[in-house]
């Protein structure tokens, strides 16, 4: 087995990536914009809730509880599913869900497959297996569609073009389909898209969703979307096939009411989705005549396997965390090297691969903790980057210049006459830097700090000298 | 009632004269205040960088230096929110029971200075006077760690000359975060400029917090500026008295 999220493992460092995007003022611009709308009416819409807290707990439970079992809800999922007419596969890397999608649409005859909310498709890298095959993958969500015409990568898991203006979407519509005028409102951008997009739906055979949810009791899938773009997606084809993780899974339809309360107003701020579409293997005369489910491991039971950090597959993928992180509305999603942006791409990437890549994503986290006090299902981003943040040491992977000063810094904070000692050479350390009580310029570790502000200088008297001072002078 | 201090490293090494501020208030409100200078690191930068290893010989020394103590006070919530957050797990790894049980009993009486002043010792009004225009920078650790809640502003509201003013965006973090600082300076320094605005915006000329860590980063950013601004903690401006 591979696991692979999509160009996650050749991607540049955290810090390297972030060094140009906080660079990019129209790019600072709209994440600055964007996700300071959202948040506000996320905090509105969660505000009005008297039983918010309370609804947090129940997202929590049942999906601990769903993990916990996860292999039999998974295999009632399947029963149910095939039951209703649906055709369950299981693929255990990406390799194998791509091969098995591209199988589907070949049997089908067809060139071409529409796709809509499917970021796990992303995290395979579909799309390019799709082109390999000579398949041509038409993405429709409009914000995927942005994204594809302007060959570009998603910058948010909820709103994947955050990153784009107005005036930049105009620009690539005129552009890639070749129109000849377009206003700028709002409206004419979804018109544009509308005659793009409807002619699609109406010829193309195969459509690829992706799922919120998978109801283990009656083998349904959930999908809650704002455009209706979504709906057609999964009505109009022949054939359909949904691509999802495995920890998509809830045990009943009954816990729909929690998550369908939760993820509309964490995401959108919106108290219910405009379109919550589910759909129940095959029906007679209605929808497509044949319906695939590909149920998706890729590394999640790497991650269940740590109890520590399994709670990182109870995300219903809402996008609360991205927004009120203040590292993210700095540079935006494409620093992370991966569809999963934020705070919860920090930690599930670096899981996904098993440690083995993208390690300095633990790190992309000044740990202030509004992740976690806005996630819906309580997921507790910043004990779980601790807890990564302390494989990566574990394995040796830590700079080595950090390694060593915090190794010797370790033997010189655990006793009080050590503390005293180090401060004394600080001082001596610090006379060719400091200019009036203030460093400048440093270098070594401390040299990032220095490029973008000062640092106080260590003063003549410690606070412990101060005090055996005073002592001595009572005495 | 007798009080240990517990400074903190890097209060003790970078700024002592947050440490006599402490002190002096507590002098003044007619405590006694101890130091045991076997003190030395809470462990909470090693911990939150990835070196647990080197942060559990500092835990347990923590616990020993102050194991007898009635009460703690920490002029820092974010070394508070390692020993209150990380602490009863970390003693459970070892599997110590005896430590376990000393660490469990010695959580509850430690404290954060403007949680010891408002809620142990029942005070808003420590007697000072500040004739400034002052504002209050809400670190993570007091925020959503330690649910200081309007603690710090309550003890400003009651220095006399002290105007206080309302800081954009107070909740958002200024870009310190310990060693994220250095590691991702390239977004830290934009988080810090986003806070910078903010303060900038108040015209105050001075920003607290009760967190040097936090003012120790604002701070850097103000000097690099030559803002103008300075960063004072909140026990220093709670110490200033009215000259004779």
């Amino acid at each position: 087995m591979s696991v692979r999220v999509g160009g996650a493992a050749d991607a540049p460092s955290f810090p390297d990536a972030a060094k140009a995007l906080v660079r990019n003022t129209q790019l600072r611009h709209n994440v600055r914009h964007a996700t300071r709308v959202i948040r506000r009416k996320r905090d509105q819409a969660v505000g009005e809730l008297p039983d918010w807290q309370q609804l947090r707990d129940a997202g929590h439970t049942i999906k601990q509880h769903t993990l916990r079992y996860l292999d039999s809800y998974l295999q009632q999922f399947e029963q149910a599913c095939t039951r209703a007419g649906g055709k369950v596969h299981w693929a255990r890397d990406a390799d194998e869900a791509n091969s098995i999608v591209t199988g589907i649409i070949r049997g089908c005859q067809s060139t071409e497959v529409i796709k809509v909310k499917t970021m796990t498709s992303d995290e395979t890298g579909l799309n390019a297996a799709l082109e390999a095959a000579g398949i041509t993958p038409i993405e429709t969500d409009l914000a995927d569609l942005i994204i594809q015409l302007g060959e570009d990568q998603p910058s948010h898991i909820v709103v994947p073009a955050l990153h784009r203006n107005r005036m930049e979407v105009r620009q690539i519509f005129l552009e890639k389909m070749k129109l000849v005028e377009l206003g700028d409102r709002p409206d004419d951008l979804a018109q544009a898209a509308r005659l793009y997009l409807r002619e699609k739906f109406l010829r193309v055979k195969v459509g690829i969703s992706g799922a919120n949810f998978l109801v283990a009791e009656t083998g349904s899938v959930c999908m809650v979307e704002s455009e209706g773009n979504g709906r057609m997606c999964v009505t109009l084809p022949q054939v359909l096939v949904t691509l999802a993780g495995i920890e998509k899974i809830i045990p009943t339809f009954r816990d729909l009411e929690v998550f369908l309360q939760i993820l509309p107003r964490s995401a959108t701020g919106e108290r219910m989705n405009p379109y919550n579409s589910l759909w129940t293997g095959v029906a007679p005369e209605d929808g497509p005549e044949e319906f695939h489910v590909v149920l998706l491991d890729n590394g999640r039971t790497n991650v269940l396997s740590d109890p520590e950090t399994s709670e990182t597959l109870d995300c219903i993928r809402c996008g609360a965390c991205l927004n009120a992180c203040p590292v993210y509305q700095q540079t935006g999603g494409h620093a992370y090297g991966s569809i999963y942006a934020g705070p919860i791409g920090a930690i599930l990437t670096p899981q996904l691969q098993a440690m083995e890549h993208s390690q300095s994503l633990p790190y992309a986290s000044s740990l202030c903790g509004a992740c976690y006090e806005v996630c819906p299902v309580k997921i507790n981003i910043p004990e779980i980057l601790i807890h990564l943040r302390a494989k990566v040491v574990e394995r040796g992977h830590g700079p080595l210049m950090e390694k060593v000063t915090m190794r010797t810094a370790g033997f010189m904070l655990t006793d009080g006459a050590r503390l005293g000692a180090a401060q004394k050479l600080g001082r001596l350390g610090q006379i060719p830097f400091e200019r009036g009580g203030q460093l400048h310029h440093l270098p070594g570790l401390l040299a990032g700090w220095t490029a973008g502000r000062d640092l106080d200088a260590i003063p003549e008297q410690s606070f412990r000298d101060w005090w055996a001072e005073r002592e001595e002078a009572r005495a | 009632m007798k009080i240990s201090l517990f400074i903190t490293c890097y209060n003790d090494t970078l700024f002592p004269e947050t440490g006599k501020a402490v002190v002096e208030v507590l002098e003044r409100l007619g405590h006694r205040v101890d130091f045991p200078a076997a003190q030395a690191c809470c462990g909470q930068m090693h911990y939150n960088t990835g070196y647990q290893k080197e942060a559990f010989p500092m835990m347990k020394h923590f616990v020993d230096v102050f194991a007898g103590a009635d009460a703690v006070c920490v002029p820092s919530s974010s070394c508070v929110a390692m020993v209150r957050d990380h602490y009863p797990k970390m003693a459970d790894r070892t599997g110590d029971a005896k430590l376990i049980e000393r660490t469990a009993a010695l959580l509850p009486r430690v404290y954060e200075f403007s949680e010891l002043l408002v809620d142990k010792l029942g005070v808003v009004d420590v007697g000072a006077f500040y004739p400034h225009t002052v504002t209050l920078h809400s670190s993570c650790h007091s925020l959503r760690s330690l649910h200081v809640g309007d603690k710090p502003t309550r003890l400003l509201q009651n220095v006399r000359g002290l105007q206080l003013t309302e800081l954009a965006e107070s909740e958002q973090c200024c870009g310190f975060g310990g060693t994220f600082a250095i590691k991702n300076a390239d977004v830290s320094a934009a988080m810090l400029s986003d806070k910078l605005r903010c303060v900038l915006d108040t015209e105050s000329e001075v920003c607290t917090a009760i967190d040097n860590s936090c003012l120790m980063h604002i701070g850097g950013g103000l000097s690099r500026q030559r803002a103008g601004v300075k960063c004072v903690h909140i026990a220093e401006i709670l110490a200033s008295k009215e000259r004779p």
